[in-house]
């Protein structure tokens, strides 16, 4: 038997109130599969499994409050026997091993499409909707693949509704409950963001390093690839950045990982957490699994995707614990530097400026050029300033050679 | 289609990315993204939601021709004719 606890979703997270189960007693689970949606200060997020299994008891309720660590259903293991007479709630313990989804499910982003047939499918834009508009979920019918409700199913009812209600009665009660939620949230928001980064510079001896970086080659390969692409497949600067962080991790371990009970676990794969900010304030910076393996198309599309969900408030629980480094860029908004708290348990963070135009000096001359200002703020339990400059060179060399970062595989 | 046509449809998209940005407030000859918050990403997503609903297919290379809302719509307006 196998308790599913509610898992830490980052060090901003200690308390979740489940929103749904996605499962029932009985049902087949595999690794990555979305078992139930959890509302936190940062987000809705959807929990998935950390191995497969088959759902025994759910023991919380939706609506209910609870700390990380709290048991929410019990599961066998494949091939395991069910066992009546065994009390369906375990004592708390060290039983099932690491209770924390196991790094690296990127399988979620799979399993999603082929998830069981029963179960109904609503799209995370579509169920933050209906909270906010009040919609009963289970009385639409969905219009998107395989009957999923969508957003505008969503938008459909709320405009029906709201048309055959009196008005004035609904904006004044509707409106208000959902300003101070907002409130709210944004209150929760802020308390979750002062405690982990209180926490970080509380435990984190962090050491500063930073580095221009000139950037007219990758800029001018870029535009050259994006003259040969649909609007839809242009690629930023800000994923061409990702990449190469990505891929000149392989050769720093000690900047990629976590530190975790007093000492630093490496992560096999760097999974870059991107800082996102969001419109009502605050950020929330999920991670872009093994975004050193993938072709920057790709790369463009998840990154994409992740900025709309985060903003969406729907991102899945492997993106909130696997990331092993963050990555914040300031963009063509921002100022020429920024060095970032870290984001515990992980050990570093590389934040990029604005890229501006400035004079540069070369081979005896001086240019114009795009550069950009990579800085690296790293834990120096873990690693040193030597180490931390040695990456920020090497990072700014394969940005020469941006061709080198589209490769399908590397 | 009216300039005021496609004014309305260059309003409505930048709604959709920016939520909280109160349309009447925006003057029409400053630049857009000194009164928007909108990072690159919004900035493409608001491109390729005009090229999605104006079937207008805009080069990067016009980018930096688009910088107050009337460039946008007068920009989009000789695309669309």
């Amino acid at each position: 038997m196998i308790e599913f606890k509610l898992p830490s979703l980052g060090a901003d997270m200690d308390e979740g109130t489940l929103l749904e189960w996605r499962v029932k007693p009985g049902d087949a689970v595999k690794k990555g599969q979305v078992i139930a949606v959890v509302d936190t200060a940062k987000a809705a997020v959807d929990i998935e499994c950390w191995q497969d299994g088959t759902i025994v008891e759910l023991l919380a309720e939706v609506g209910q409050k609870m700390p990380v660590g709290t048991v929410m259903a019990t599961l066998l293991e494949a091939g395991e026997k069910s066992l009546p007479s065994l009390p369906a709630s375990l004592p708390q313990g060290e039983r099932g091993g690491s209770q924390l989804p196991s790094p690296l499910a990127g399988e979620g982003l799979r399993e999603r499409g082929n998830a069981p047939a029963q179960r109904r499918m609503i799209s995370p834009a579509a169920r933050k909707h209906a909270a906010e508009k009040g919609v009963d979920l289970d009385s639409l019918t969905g219009s998107g693949p395989h009957g999923a409700v969508i957003l505008a199913d969503v938008e459909t009812a709320a405009a029906q509704g709201a048309a055959a209600a009196s008005r004035p009665a609904v904006a004044a009660t509707t409106e208000v409950p959902s300003a101070e939620k907002g409130a709210a949230r944004i209150a929760a928001m802020r308390q979750a963001i002062a405690t982990a980064m209180a926490r970080s510079k509380r435990e984190i001896p962090h050491y500063y390093v930073s580095e221009d970086i000139p950037l007219a080659r990758a800029l001018a390969w870029l535009q050259t690839a994006n003259s040969q692409r649909s609007m839809a497949e242009r690629l930023l600067p800000a994923v061409l950045l990702l990449k190469a962080v990505a891929v000149t991790l392989r050769g720093y371990p000690e900047l990629n990982g976590w530190w975790r009970d007093g000492s630093f676990v490496t992560a096999e794969r760097s999974n870059p957490g991107v800082a996102i900010s969001l419109r009502q304030g605050g950020l929330i910076a999920p991670a872009l699994l093994d975004a050193g393996s993938k072709p920057l198309t790709q790369l463009m599309q998840e990154l994409t995707d992740l900025v709309q969900r985060a903003r969406a408030g729907s991102l899945r629980s492997s993106e909130l614990t696997d990331g092993t480094i963050t990555v914040t860029n300031l963009g063509d908004q921002g100022t020429q530097t920024v060095f970032g708290v870290i984001y515990p348990p992980q050990v570093a963070l590389v934040g990029f400026g604005r890229i501006v135009e400035r004079p540069w000096a070369e081979d005896g001359g001086l240019k114009v050029l795009p550069v950009v200002t990579a800085s690296l703020a790293a834990d120096h339990r873990v690693s040193d300033g030597h180490r931390g400059a040695l990456f920020l060179r090497e990072l700014a060399e394969l940005l020469q050679h941006p061709e080198e970062l589209d490769k399908e595989a590397s | 289609m009216t300039q005021a046509d496609i004014r309305a449809v260059v309003l409505a998209t930048l709604q959709s990315i920016a939520p909280e940005v109160e349309t009447d407030a925006l003057s029409g000859d400053r630049p857009l993204r000194n009164q928007v918050d909108l990072d690159s990403m919004d900035w493409l997503n608001f491109l390729l939601g005009l090229n999605k609903q104006l079937k207008v297919e805009i080069p990067e290379a016009d980018y930096r021709k688009l910088v107050t809302l009337d460039d946008v719509v007068a920009y989009l307006q000789a695309k669309v004719g």
